[in-house]
């Protein structure tokens, strides 16, 4: 019985001991963290996906109070997080819009054919390394899904061979953009639809003869847009959002069909 | 006792028959001829000619931009039709000079204007082949020039001539040392003047007897240049192997050649100086090999760079029986990078274009399975890596332990360890797509602090 009792006593005074040390230890290398950086970190997503440039969440929330980055350095996030951050930081709102990723191509496999078969690891920039365009478009979507494999949100899927972008799922963080080798992959805001789906700079009969969707620079969209948004630079057709009134007029001229709506 | 040589390597089939024998035939292109600025390592040329001048066979069209980088000249005679992209051997697009070739061959002033290296300064020596444009020309195409001013010339104890010739298919260096063995042992002799502690080696695979007996012929005179014969072994030709094998040096990973005081070129490199410094030629001309089962005549030409691919086909007879070539590669199959348009132009490192009819590595990938951990291929990794543990880094997306960890960075894309794996893993594309991302991130970092700064 006695063995029982002695054990009892050693195991609790060790634990005393041991918890005594551990208060103290505690209070002597105490950190002192801003709670608002504690508070920032809670409303974040915690994706950790880096779309911000900083490391994850953590790093974001400490250059945040820190004043290093901006009350909407999340992309992530947008404007609510940015909200939520403004009210624990006291400064004011930035109204950050919401932006979404828009692949700027639309030769699917109906509109463009195969010029080489590529055989090798199945990922864009291991085939642009290789100097394999699997596509008559050299500067068109290969469709291997790089993209779609950055993607933290899943909203991208390879459709006929293009990239396409679900705009509900996409967060704006931009990764895609970062991962395609062709430089497809853009951000636009949320409520632009009409689009510019081409990147080729090539004179109009060498597009044709590559792709049936592909811009030949004829300048008819210009001719149409009334607010100026539509310019042709390089024989490639670009609409400046913050001009587009999404009226869609340019789309409907658009002997290719390469400007769409409603994407 | 065994022959001294490096550690690891392959055995590849040569087939080198197809084309070890037919003598070098001199074409001069009657095409249009492409220049592409960015044919060598380092920041692409600079064009000092525009649309509608005439150049003259000799002439420097594009002008080094930068310490690494080279000048490019013009191999034909014509008109500048354009400065414009083009698409080059590698696939992708590069700034080009377009010539409009007048088939007249009409030579720069001064060109050909023998002259005598002994009455040159080191220095003069260095200008002579800056100005000439040469850049290595069995692959990589890094600047002479730059190759050739260490920091420490008297600490160079050893000039490599690399006549290996490793890469199947390629017979283009054995025509030139078994046609040019003087020239080339001359520019050893150059070489050797701009590093005074030093001694010459040549370097050739037992496969190649004639090359060797006229390189020993023509290096008998000398007394200290001496010729190397090397066991058939893939990659006997890399940089590093060479020097193994000359010095018994066990190399250490990130090191260069100049810190083991080595300076290794390439045979029609070291060719190509002599012309420069002694003849007055700068680099206009080179050796290439249109080779492989699925073309005519497989043959060994001399002819000048910028030629377009579709012309040396057509000269080499086409397509066998007409049927298309299944693949079609600049270089040879363990190193060379395959090609889909022959409307591109040849490079300064261009040393052979192989037309194969079988695509081993379509049928590779049909059967590939997964790693069964066998160790092949670090066994047979020249550079003593580890390429299945690289590849479990690469695919796991751990670049860091790539690079830190399994020395990634040191790997030279040799294909050994694609040739060997029993799972038909595309290792050496996994670790050239490894390498381009650490190095873009290396980019990206210096970009970053060059702002900052």
């Amino acid at each position: 019985m006695s063995a029982i009792l002695i054990a009892t006593a050693v195991i609790g005074i060790v634990g005393l001991l041991v918890g005594i040390g551990l208060v103290y230890i505690g209070n002597k290398f105490h950190v002192e963290v801003d709670e608002r950086e504690t508070a920032i970190r809670e409303v974040l997503p915690g994706n950790n996906c880096g779309a911000c440039g900083y490391a994850g969440c953590d790093a974001v929330a400490a250059a945040i109070v820190k004043g290093e980055a901006s009350a909407a350095a999340c992309p992530v996030g947008g404007a609510p997080v940015a909200a939520k951050i403004n009210a624990i930081m006291g400064t004011s709102a930035e109204a950050a819009a919401r932006r979404v990723a828009f692949v700027r191509c639309g030769g699917s496999c109906e509109h463009t054919s195969a010029k080489n078969t590529y055989i090798g690891i199945r990922d864009c920039r291991a085939a642009a390394l290789a100097g394999m365009h699997p596509w008559k478009c050299d500067y068109g979507c290969m469709g291997y899904g790089s993209c779609a494999a950055v993607c933290p949100e899943d909203a991208i899927s390879v459709v006929d061979g293009v990239a396409v972008v679900d705009k509900e799922k996409c967060v704006g963080c931009g990764l895609c953009a970062k991962a395609c080798p062709k430089n497809l992959i853009e951000l636009v805001p949320y409520e632009q639809h009409v689009f510019v789906r081409c990147r080729n700079t090539d004179k109009g009969k060498d597009v044709k003869a590559a792709c049936d969707v592909g811009c030949i620079g004829c300048r008819l969209c210009t001719k149409q847009c009334e607010s100026g948004a539509v310019t042709v630079d390089n024989n490639l057709a670009h609409i400046d959002p913050s001009l587009c009134t999404n009226c869609g007029k340019c789309a409907e001229k658009c002997p290719q069909g390469t400007i769409a709506t409603g994407v | 006792m065994a022959r001294k040589t490096f550690r690891g390597g392959v055995h590849p089939e040569g087939h080198k028959e197809l084309s070890r024998d037919a003598s070098f035939e001199v074409y001069l292109p009657k095409g249009p001829m492409v220049y592409p600025l960015a044919q060598h390592i380092g920041r692409p040329s600079t064009p000092v000619v525009k649309k509608g001048d005439r150049v003259l066979a000799g002439q420097i069209i594009a002008e080094a931009s930068a310490f690494v980088s080279a000048n490019i000249v013009s191999g034909c005679s014509g008109t500048v039709k354009a400065v414009d992209r083009y698409r080059t051997i590698g696939g992708t697009y590069s700034d080009a000079i377009i010539i409009d070739n007048d088939g007249l061959y009409e030579e720069a002033p001064g060109i050909g204007k023998a002259c005598d290296y002994r009455s040159l300064s080191n220095q003069e020596i260095l200008d002579k082949i800056k100005a000439a444009g040469i850049v290595g020309m069995g692959g990589a195409g890094f600047p002479t020039h730059v190759k050739l001013a260490p920091k420490d010339p008297s600490a160079i104890h050893y000039v490599i001539a690399n006549g290996a010739e490793c890469e199947p298919y390629i017979t283009c260096d054995d025509q030139l040392m078994r046609n040019y063995a003087d020239e080339i042992i001359a520019g050893m002799m150059i070489i050797l003047k701009l590093f005074p502690n030093a001694s010459g080696h040549i370097v050739i695979e037992d496969n190649k007897p004639e090359a060797i007996a006229a390189m020993q012929k023509a290096a008998s005179r000398i007394g200290n240049i001496k010729v190397i014969s090397a066991p058939v072994k893939y990659p006997q030709g890399g940089e590093r192997s060479c020097i193994s094998l000359v010095t018994g040096i066990d190399y250490r990973i990130s090191q260069l050649p100049a810190d083991v005081g080595c300076v290794v070129d390439n045979v029609g490199t070291i060719r190509a100086i002599y012309k420069a410094v002694c003849e007055s030629t700068p680099l206009m001309e080179r050796g290439v090999t249109i080779t492989g089962e699925a073309i005519a005549r497989p043959c060994n030409l001399l002819t000048r760079i910028g030629v377009l691919c579709s012309e040396l086909h057509e000269y080499a007879g086409g397509f066998r029986d007409g049927k298309q070539a299944v693949k079609m590669l600049a270089g040879g199959p363990m190193m060379g990078v395959a090609f889909d348009s022959l409307d591109v132009p040849l490079q300064k490192n261009n040393n052979a274009l192989t037309f194969l009819q079988r695509d081993e590595v379509a049928e590779a990938e049909k059967i590939r399975t997964n790693c069964i951990r066998c160790g092949r291929c670090a066994r047979v990794c020249p550079m003593g890596l580890t390429p299945q543990l690289m590849c479990m880094a690469y695919e796991r997306g751990e670049l860091d332990r790539f690079e830190h960890k399994f020395h990634g960075l040191e790997c030279i894309s040799c294909g050994s360890c694609t040739f060997i794996c029993p799972a038909r893993k595309p290792l050496t594309q996994e670790f050239k797509v490894a390498k381009a991302e650490i190095m873009a991130i290396k980019r990206a970092e210096k970009e970053k602090e060059g702002a900052k700064a």
